[in-house]
């Protein structure tokens, strides 16, 4: 064959016949990983672009030229860009993502922790909004165009238009200050106790809960009324299938692939989204350590976060497409 | 009484949204009656909105969408369904009264096995276990004449074609032995070919189960074929009602009449068929994913004439107005226009070639923006191409909505106010604003009733006399190649069978696939169809 790309396409194509599935997915895993490879160099070169410099934020006052040069030669800062990249990607591929500045400490060490404090609040707010936003949605079909839809509707709406710093605040304002009902500041240690714990996750989860709520809910019923309008809808009503049976055995299975993505869309919001809501309720998670970093210019907790919240987006929606995939029975079963 | 459906005086109504007014309520079906004995079958024919559909559904006691059954009754076996509850209903549905639609496809759930949706209402209603069931299912399968009936079952709506959905389908219907079935169009979304076979299953299923049907159609000779009795219906009036031969032979009705004379020949054979305005030659193209669709083509249409492509879906015929118009570059061969060679892609044409080239579609509904007046639909190449604006636009707009026979009260109206048949005239008025030497029209009547079609096809020929514009017309519909077309190309699979003039084409002797495509043409002829079956049995006996 004179064009050797030719040869790799045929062969792909023979793959795609016999295990389409297996090459759908493998496809989107290979995606990812070059997705991920090229937000690394994106996360390092605006690390670089931004103005500011460690050394004189570092040295404050007392900075003089041959103090900043120090500094500057102690962490490697004097060696060209792409050397640099590609020693801390060589890391970051080992899991080892350098040394603060600030502290000299590792960033894998710490990060854990402060990543493992994100989750926890994430995976709370995920446990309520999923359910709640599904069943709201499922509420609003029900309803659809009458009362209680357009009251979701507009509630939802509302809550999806305020940015999330300013529902942290009135919550903290009702709920902290005025009814004392809840804790504030958020800030949690390792020796807490488990409702201690979660008492004070309560207001930073429920602001995040309001935020992604809205788009969940819409998506849902946008997904169900489509599919509840389909002929195949209408078949089963005209077999004389009950409601439920019709919507469980028919819609549910094609209303899935649409509610995942745009699921797992907001879980990966959830854990990035974190930094504004982590700040205002003083929780010592990503959000916060990555903010705390970027005032005083430590880069390689900036580059580490930045990589790790770009992962989990990346990933989260990898796995959304994987599963709108494996859901399509045109791709399960080829002709 | 002996009757298994009567329906009295039944009277449907709907709520109706008009853009920027209040909703309101309208009656679509006023007061139909008719009888249906076991094992009999009741053609319900007429164009849309003839309400027909609603007639079918009433026997579910269903209304689609905000329809909903105002008044009368429905006695199935002696007991109305009107009145009865949402489990007593639900107990029919599926049960003793089931439901084809036209579109299988749409309506097989994509999610599930064919032999798993097939069997459920069946089983669901506790009429027969679930092995029985499938055994059912299988046998159903075989008497449809569907491939492999075993194995049929555990395929997925995606994996079998068309015509195979709508037998399954039809097996669906008739798993859970029903008294009687709701044929909703089951054919008009079908080949020819095929639309035979699904015929003559369906046919031989209702006289091998002795279930009675309700058969819906708007192509009074497919009904012709399978009914004992036939309803005309009208704005959901009936306008005739009686025995099948009755009907057929002797229509009593101006209006049926209309309908049993629809397709005569309008025009006479062009004698000199030479003077090319479009060459096609030896054009092979193929779709970005590698497919070829077109082998080898090489076809013309004379000036002032009209060449009819004909083919089933699949054939390549659209395909071949794509590179005509430059949309699809082919990869091989020539397209000619006058004395010159036209670029393969449309963006390397000049404007004037593009002027003379214009197109119609078979939706005009998605070919037209919803938001611009008919005014400026027309309007809009008579500024492009000649750079008319305001009151001389307007002047030659007015004078085009003459020509279409539509006038000057339309200018300001949107598309969404015209019936099926105005829009296709704008569209027809759009493409002549041009002033194009050649028309393609892919399809133009399929989407519209018998009548309106007619109408269409009168007014494109005399368009034809009077400016000397060729047509390049794509159909899949014998009826219409015979009524007005000067020569005849036929594809099949992308390539040409058969090109020539129209007495050449359409009479003996036969390419072997046009022999089969007249053939599968319903003729408005009591036993047409168990007369082509013979025949065909007879030729494979001989093979």
């Amino acid at each position: 064959m004179a064009n050797p790309l030719a040869g790799v396409r045929a062969a792909r194509h023979r793959l795609k016949e016999t295990h389409p599935l297996s090459v759908l997915i493998a496809e989107r895993l290979g995606l990812s990983v070059l997705l991920l490879w090229a937000v690394s160099v994106l996360i390092f070169a605006g690390v670089e672009a931004l103005p500011g410099d460690f050394a004189e934020t570092y040295l404050g006052q007392s900075a003089t030229p041959q103090a900043i040069a120090n500094i500057r030669e102690d962490l490697g800062l004097d060696r060209p860009i792409t050397t640099r990249y590609f020693e801390w990607l060589g890391g970051v591929v080992q899991g080892d993502f350098g040394n603060s500045w600030a502290s000299g400490a590792p960033v894998s060490e710490q990060i854990t922790k402060r990543l493992g404090n994100s989750l926890f609040l994430a995976f709370f707010a995920a446990v309520i909004s999923v359910p709640l936003a599904v069943g709201l949605g499922m509420v609003a079909v029900h309803y659809r165009n009458r009362i209680p839809d357009r009251v979701i509707n507009v509630v939802s709406l509302a809550a999806i238009s305020l940015p999330e710093f300013f529902i942290g605040y009135i919550l903290i304002v009702f709920f902290a200050v005025q009814m004392g009902v809840a804790t504030f500041p958020s800030t949690v240690y390792d020796n807490m106790g488990w409702s201690e714990r979660l008492a004070a996750i309560a207001l930073p989860t429920a602001t995040l809960v309001l935020v992604v709520l809205a788009h969940m809910m819409r998506m849902t019923r946008a997904a169900i009324i489509s599919v509840m309008s389909s002929a195949y809808m209408e078949t089963a009503e005209l077999k004389g299938l009950g409601a439920f049976k019709a919507i469980v055995k028919h819609a549910a299975p094609n209303a899935i692939a649409p509610i995942v993505n745009v699921v797992a869309l907001n879980l990966a919001y959830l854990v990035v989204g974190v930094v504004v809501v982590e700040v205002v309720f003083v929780y010592p998670g990503m959000g916060q350590y990555m903010v705390d970093a970027v005032t005083v210019r430590d880069m390689p907790v900036v580059q580490a976060c930045g990589l790790i919240f770009a992962a989990v987006y990346i990933l989260l929606n990898m796995a959304a497409d994987i599963v709108a995939i494996v859901a399509n029975p045109r791709l399960r079963h080829p002709r | 009484m002996s009757d298994l459906l009567s329906v009295r005086d039944l009277r449907i109504g709907a709520t109706i949204f008009p853009p920027g007014e209040a909703p309101q309520d309208i009656e679509i079906v006023h007061g139909v009656s008719f009888d249906l004995q076991k094992g009999k079958v009741l053609g319900l024919i007429g164009e849309s909105g003839a309400g027909k559909s609603t007639i079918g559904l009433a026997a579910l006691a269903y209304g689609r969408g905000g329809v909903r059954i105002t008044g009368g009754e429905v006695f199935l076996d002696g007991q109305d369904i009107l009145p009865l509850d949402k489990k007593g209903i639900r107990n029919i549905r599926g049960a003793r009264v089931c439901y084809v639609a036209q579109s299988a496809a749409a309506s097989f759930n994509p999610a599930h096995k064919l032999g798993d949706q097939v069997i459920e209402a069946t089983v669901e209603h506790g009429i027969m276990s679930r092995e029985e069931a499938h055994k059912r299912a299988d046998y159903l399968f075989e008497i449809l004449g569907l491939p492999d009936p075993k194995n049929f079952g555990n395929r997925f709506p995606h994996q079998v074609s068309g015509g195979q959905l709508q037998r399954a389908m039809t097996a669906m219907a008739l798993c859970s032995k029903p008294e009687l079935i709701v044929f909703d169009e089951p054919t008009t979304a079908l080949d020819v070919t095929t639309q035979i076979d699904v015929l003559a299953a369906i046919k031989n299923a209702i006289e091998k189960t002795g279930t009675a049907a309700l058969y819906i159609t708007h192509d009074l000779a497919v009904v012709a074929q399978i009914s004992d009795d036939i309803m005309v219906l009208r704005n959901g009036e009936t306008v005739e009602y009686g025995p099948v031969q009755q009907i057929i032979e002797n229509p009593r009705q101006e209006y049926t009449k209309a309908l049993v004379n629809v397709r005569q020949t309008k025009q006479t054979e062009a004698r000199d068929q030479t003077d090319a305005l479009l060459k096609v030659e030896n054009i092979s193209a193929a779709y970005g994913n590698g497919v070829q669709v077109l082998h080898d083509v090489s076809l013309h249409v004379p000036r002032g004439q009209t060449l009819a492509v004909v083919g089933e879906s699949g054939s390549g015929k659209s395909t071949l107005a794509r590179v005509i118009t430059g949309l699809l570059p082919p990869f091989k061969g020539t397209v000619t226009f006058g004395d010159e060679e036209l670029s393969n892609a449309q963006k390397d044409r000049s404007r004037d070639h593009l002027r003379r080239i214009q197109l119609i579609y078979q939706m005009a509904d998605t070919a037209m923006n919803p938001r611009q007046t008919v005014g400026q639909i027309i309007g809009r190449p008579l500024q492009f191409y000649f750079g008319k604006r305001g009151a001389e636009r307007k002047k030659e707009v007015i004078k085009l909505l003459d020509e279409i026979e539509m006038g000057q009260a339309f200018y300001d109206r949107y598309p969404a106010e015209l019936s099926g048949g105005q829009k296709q005239r704008v569209a027809i008025a759009r493409a002549l604003a041009a002033q194009p030497e050649l028309i393609l029209c892919d399809e133009p009547t399929s989407a519209l009733d018998p009548l309106v079609a007619e109408g269409i096809l009168d007014l494109l020929l005399r368009l034809q006399k009077e400016r000397q514009v060729s047509y390049l017309f794509i159909t899949h519909d014998i009826a219409i190649v015979r009524a007005i077309a000067d020569s005849v190309a036929v594809m099949l699979q992308g390539k040409l069978v058969d090109f020539g003039p129209r007495s050449e084409v359409l009479n003996p002797p036969f390419d072997d696939y046009t022999d089969l495509l007249l053939k599968s043409v319903p003729e408005m002829e009591l036993g047409w169809l168990e007369k082509v079956l013979a025949t065909r049995k007879m030729e494979s006996a001989g093979h």
